[in-house]
């Protein structure tokens, strides 16, 4: 492929992808809104377009046409770059996410996804690693006690749970022997006696699975995890002093991180886009990324049951649940299963 | 050819940023120069062909290390530091000393180390070459460093879990 080709490609899948996650960001928001709606025994946002279909587009002009309030006592360099920072990284994360096979546009072979690294799960855990300044940052220039406690408790819960989130997936690279996400996947290609799937989950990696789920939920500051957020003692966190689109920023970064994270749980342990396939040729080209979409649309509306049905830890519960309970199990996982692959081959 | 810019590129934010590092007052503006340059470094690497060394850069460096740092100045709320003239003695030795010097490791590097230049992306610096170096070849230094590491954090759980002092009026009222 020559060079002006590849850049090219590289474009047009770059600006698909970016689209397609910002719109699933958008409309997470309405179907976090709605089902957290049903859940309390209301409707959810009902009145713009039908069921409240247009109500992102809605919540989007607004973010663009608030008045931009700066606070007088921040650190204004910081104050401006944290919440980008945020979001940078966490959109950044999807360019090595797979999404499908390889499938022919014309004359082109190309894999859908941005591109194919070797290191793709490293690079995902380098990228979600700096992920923390923004939150870190934010709390900490924005110059008010309510920002600060929020970033702190971020930054330290973060820089906790991220070790009980590596060591969960190290069972995973184990049994595949690789940290492409591609090939992460193709090893769980196939099924026992045409029932049960050959996903990772099914084959011992489920202690792993939930550790990596808990880790998750907490790294992405989501309840029963989200005291950087907490409403009742902090106002708001970390954003408290922000408004109109930098606000907008974090929330962005809030949920398309959520996504990357329902994104690598279903290449990880359930098998990617691997699912019965039939019909004709081009279903057949369609279905993996179909079935692709409904496990990632699982584990999101996962993230808002939970949200909908459990309170919130306290803090010490959450330092003790990370340290004491699921680090131990992480550690645990990883031993049993380099002993099984040893026992093995 | 596209490789080079970026080195080049990456290469001169580094530097840019170690320079910014010892220039900004602020201590957390040191501290994100910091972590530009370790994350230029971690480009670098994967420019020579290393990537699993940067994503380990970027991992363990400029996401975990530095976030401590950064997580410190936060909690010491440490302010602007304050600037002095400097001595006299240190203008006038230390920066051509400081030349000098690097002048020469630069010199004795090129000149009698075996290493030889790299080219742009011919290091096998993937998981699988890194591997069977790291749990083989060089098992014993690997798991003596892997302690090592053990020994110091027993060490600083001991330090932080250690009991205050008992103070005067402590002591009176017990």
């Amino acid at each position: 492929m020559n060079i002006g080709l590849f850049i090219l490609v590289s474009v047009i899948k770059t600006i698909i992808a970016l689209f397609v996650l910002l719109t699933a960001v958008a409309y997470t928001v309405w179907l976090e809104r709605k089902v957290v709606g049903h859940i309390q025994n209301r409707w959810g946002p009902s009145y713009v377009g039908p069921f409240g279909l247009l109500q992102p587009l809605a919540d989007g002009v607004k973010f663009i046409f608030k008045e931009d309030l700066t606070p007088p006592h921040v650190y204004k360099p910081l104050y401006i770059a944290a919440p980008m920072i945020s979001l940078v990284f966490a959109l950044t994360s999807i360019a090595v996410i797979p999404i499908g096979n390889w499938i022919w546009i014309g004359q082109l072979n190309t894999p859908l996804e941005i591109t194919d690294v070797n290191i793709g799960l490293l690079l995902i855990l380098a990228i979600t690693s700096m992920g923390v300044y923004g939150v870190a940052l934010a709390g900490w220039s924005s110059n008010s006690k309510y920002s600060l406690l929020g970033g702190l408790r971020a930054s330290a819960q973060m820089v906790s749970y991220e070790i009980s989130l590596g060591l969960s997936l190290v069972g995973v690279l184990i049994l595949s022997g690789s940290f492409s996400l591609r090939q992460i996947v193709q090893a769980q290609a196939g099924s026992w006696h045409h029932i049960i799937p050959h996903w990772n989950i099914f084959r011992g990696q489920i202690v792993g699975f939930f550790v990596y789920l808990m880790a998750a939920y907490a790294e992405t500051n989501r309840v029963p995890f989200d005291l950087p957020e907490a409403e009742t003692e902090l106002v708001a966190g970390y954003h408290t002093e922000y408004s109109a689109m930098k606000f907008a920023m974090f929330f962005m970064a809030e949920y398309a991180n959520m996504i990357t994270v329902s994104c690598l749980a279903t290449l990880l342990f359930l098998g990617g886009w691997m699912g019965p396939l039939f019909g004709p040729a081009i279903v057949q080209e369609i279905l993996p990324v179909v079935w692709f979409g409904l496990k990632v649309f699982c584990f999101i509306f996962l993230y808002i049951w939970v949200r909908g049905t459990l309170p919130r830890f306290r803090y010490d519960q959450l330092m003790d649940f990370g340290w004491k309970f699921l680090f131990p199990l992480a550690v645990a996982n990883l031993v049993i299963t380099g002993l099984v692959v040893a026992f093995r081959s | 050819m596209i490789h080079w810019v970026l080195f080049l590129v990456f290469g001169a934010i580094s530097v840019a940023g170690a320079v910014n590092l010892l220039a900004q007052r602020h201590p957390i503006n040191s501290a994100l120069s910091l972590i530009a340059v370790l994350a230029s470094l971690a480009v670098e690497y994967l420019l020579l062909g290393a990537e699993f060394v940067a994503a380990v850069q970027v991992i363990v460096y400029a996401g975990a290390i530095m976030v401590l740092f950064v997580f410190t100045i936060m909690l010491l709320n440490a302010g602007e530091e304050e600037r002095t003239r400097g001595s006299r003695v240190a203008i006038v030795f230390g920066i051509p000393g400081m030349l000098i010097a690097s002048i020469l490791i630069a010199w004795i590097l090129v000149r009698y180390s075996d290493t030889g230049a790299v080219r742009v992306g011919a290091l096998a610096g993937t998981p699988t070459a890194i591997a069977p170096l790291l749990f083989h070849d060089f098992l014993l230094p690997f798991e003596v460093t892997s302690v090592l590491i053990l020994i110091a954090i027993m060490g600083a759980v001991v330090l932080a879990s250690r009991e205050p002092a008992r103070t005067s009026a402590e002591r009176g009222q017990g």
